[in-house]
């Protein structure tokens, strides 16, 4: 990205948000096709994804072109501005979310010493957008789907930014780079031939991260807001076509995106063994590298979707508030004694 | 002690008439909620009227009626042998089940008795149909809780059992196979081996539906408590089937009033469980699914041999008189009452499906329970529309 310094202001800016579009859309199809198609397909017993196209390679063509000649339904009495522009603020979200995410050591958008804080705050974002669609569709599963967004996505929020506190605790940098880099150069007891992949010294905070990922992602067993059995798909039951498909992209987008930092804090992101980090191969190894650590985590994202059941509301609060959150608290607890004395 | 004295009374009623200004500020707007006739969890057009008091239930009334298709009426213009064709779409999903009861009566006014091979078939397609009716529940069950994954498992398992159906009936969904005084057809070669086979297959299904589903912790948490019915309440109702056995009543009419079928000749188990929730009708479900496997595969090796069908005349004049026939269906007990005047065509028909009368419970039962427990508890109380709105 260095080169980008050549050019002025504007062009870099667009440069950017055009690979940054692109990273969503592109990492939310491979993950439709890869995971929803045919993992999924196979777990299942369904039968559709293997028919279009050589290995049903075309499904995901199939289904772009059936949601694009859909008729764009507004309800009549429903707030026009915000049901249209609730869609945005979700994928805005998750477009936010995939500028402080490094794939090398000069692959950046944009790095900044604040960046899992900025990555937490601009996550937040979606339950704003959830809101606006439940509100503004005017149907009462939507109403409900979206207050139940609001009191899970909030619950939700701590344990996953506790979760992460003690990883910045570990690294001593809120920087996702400076992360990536202490992993890369780190230790265990000695031997540094792995570096230190925080999920063998974060364990605790890996599982809550993931738990709390599950919860924000709203999926399965978390999946209140949309509950397709009983509010029908709740914030999202009025949308068709287009923006239905704009809720699915985030949907899938987001789920790779908050893999990806997962990656990054608990997985050693871009880095891999073996390799000096500071090699200029990383700068093309590394977004591969971080692709398979995105892919693998998404597979028990959708593993875990796919095979559970759903909680209720009381159940899942109480989850949140009575045992990751304390759990969290005593993780970072002990990551700051570990830190201080050892 | 007995007396209050006037400043405690006073003091009484003041603290009670802050609670009641604390309610009255607290209060919350009601919203009613149209659940249905177009919902994935009422199973077709039922339509509950739902008062909630945010995620919590006031109040909850079943609209049903929407795909009336006013079978009793029509029964009265078919002859004996036609309305079979009708009331094998009552319960859709267990057709050959809502054949039985009718032919039975039938049979009973008429005084024929159908030969023992073809009462023996009966049984096995009758079971049959009930491992093909309760498989989809088990599936089913699971997508009320948010899994979709078991449903699909489901319907793949149930292809087996239909494509056996089919192999003895040529019909899928709707055999229509049985005729007064015996079968239609004898069975096909190799179609019992076949069906053993089958029969494995249900039980490997149990089996999974047992690791993925029942014993899964969230499925208990959301099903363990949930939609109690007390054994008194329930028979008040008038439930039946595995709703009423899984409130810890031991009533069967396939054990207590096995007319003119093969259940006597068979050794088998009544399944109850005691908590009357969610979780038991599951459970008790999931026992009868395994135990009519053994009952198929037990009256599979004994099949009498003989003629299937009776000595019948081939225009069919049932004598004046009226029968009930009760069975046990796969959603509870079925009955139907047939009154006759001679003619070639019932005078009056009269059916008792179960679904209905399970159904009557749920104003009682959703009062407070929460939203998503709406869903479970009508899942698990497992009701066909078609069985309900006749």
């Amino acid at each position: 990205m260095s080169l980008l310094a050549e050019l002025s202001y504007w062009q870099q800016t667009s440069i950017r948000v055009g690979a940054g579009l692109v990273a969503v859309i592109l990492v939310a199809g491979t993950l439709v096709m890869l995971h929803l198609f045919k993992l999924v397909s196979f777990m299942q017993s369904r039968l559709g994804p293997m028919e279009a196209g050589p290995f049903g390679s075309l499904q995901l063509l199939a289904e772009v072109g059936k949601h694009l000649q859909k008729e764009d339904i507004v309800p009549r009495k429903a707030d026009k501005v915000v049901f249209a522009a609730a869609p945005f603020v979700v994928l805005a979200s998750t477009f936010l979310l995939v500028v402080v995410l490094p794939g090398g050591p000069d692959a950046w958008f944009i790095q900044n010493d604040l960046g899992i804080y900025l990555a937490m705050a601009v996550s937040s974002v979606s339950v704003i957008g959830i809101l606006m669609a439940g509100w503004g569709s005017a149907n009462k599963y939507s109403l409900l789907g979206g207050l139940r967004a609001t009191g899970q996505l909030i619950a939700y929020e701590l344990p996953l930014i506790l979760a992460v506190v003690g990883v910045v605790i570990q690294a001593g940098t809120m920087n996702l780079q400076g992360i990536v880099y202490q992993q890369a150069n780190g230790e265990i007891f000695g031997w540094d031939g792995l570096g230190n992949p925080y999920i063998l010294t974060q364990f605790v905070a890996f599982f809550l991260f993931l738990t709390a990922m599950q919860a924000e992602l709203t999926q399965t067993p978390f999946d209140m807001p949309i509950a397709e059995s009983e509010l029908v798909s709740g914030y999202m039951t009025e949308y068709s076509g287009m923006r239905f498909l704009l809720f699915f992209i985030a949907e899938f987008a987001t789920a790779g995106v908050f893999s990806a930092i997962a990656a990054v804090l608990f997985l050693g992101g871009w880095y891999v063994p073996g390799i000096d980090p500071d090699d200029n191969i990383m700068n093309v190894l590394g977004p591969l590298v971080m692709f398979v650590k995105v892919i693998g985590l998404t597979f028990v994202v959708f593993w875990v979707r796919f095979t559970f059941p759903r909680f209720r509301e009381d159940q899942l609060q109480r989850i949140a508030w009575k045992f990751l959150i304390p759990l969290a608290l005593l993780n970072i607890v002990v990551t700051a004694i570990f830190k201080v004395w050892i | 002690m007995t007396d209050i004295s006037d400043r405690q009374q006073l003091s009484y009623i003041a603290a009670q008439a802050a609670d009641a200004r604390v309610n009255l500020e607290l209060e919350t707007e009601g919203m009613t909620l149209n659940i249905g006739p177009q919902h994935p969890a009422t199973h077709g057009t039922l339509r509950i009227v739902a008062k909630l008091d945010g995620e919590q239930v006031i109040a909850a009334d079943p609209v049903m009626g929407y795909m009336h298709r006013g079978y009793e009426k029509l029964s009265e213009v078919r002859t004996y042998p036609q309305v079979t064709t009708l009331i094998n779409r009552i319960d859709w999903l267990g057709s050959f089940a809502n054949e039985v009861p009718f032919i039975l009566a039938a049979e009973r006014l008429m005084e024929v008795e159908a030969p023992p091979r073809a009462q023996w078939i009966r049984t096995i397609l009758f079971e049959m149909s009930r491992i093909a009716n309760v498989v989809l529940f088990l599936g089913d069950m699971a997508v009320q809780v948010g899994a979709v994954t078991p449903v699909f498992f489901a319907f793949r398992d149930r292809e087996h059992i239909l494509n056996q159906i089919e192999g003895a009936t040529g019909g899928r969904f709707h055999p229509n196979f049985d005729r007064i005084g015996g079968l239609k057809d004898d069975l096909p070669a190799g179609w019992v081996a076949e069906t053993k086979q089958v029969m494995k297959k249900m039980r490997a299904f149990c089996d999974e539906i047992e690791t993925l589903v029942m014993g899964n912790e969230i499925f208990q948490a959301r099903t363990r408590g949930i939609g109690v019915i007390p054994a008194d309440v329930g028979l008040s109702y008038g439930l039946s089937g595995a709703n009423i056995r899984g409130s810890g009543v031991d009533w069967d009419v396939r054990r207590d009033n096995p007319c003119g079928l093969a259940y006597d000749q068979v050794d088998w188990k009544v399944w109850t469980h005691p908590d009357g929730d969610s979780f038991s009708r599951f459970w008790v479900r999931l026992q009868e699914t395994r135990e009519a496997t053994k009952i198929v595969d037990q009256l599979l090796d004994g099949i009498p041999a003989g003629p299937i069908m009776a000595k019948v005349p081939r225009i069919i004049k049932v004598p004046a008189g009226e029968a009930f026939v009760e069975t046990e269906n796969p959603l509870g007990v079925m009955g139907y009452y047939v009154v006759s005047k001679g003619d070639l065509v019932p005078y009056r028909v009269k059916i008792r499906s179960a679904s209905f009368n399970n159904m009557s419970i749920t104003p009682w039962l959703l009062k407070g329970v929460y939203v998503p427990d709406i869903i479970t508890i009508l899942g698990s109380l497992y009701f066909i529309l078609g069985d309900i709105d006749r």
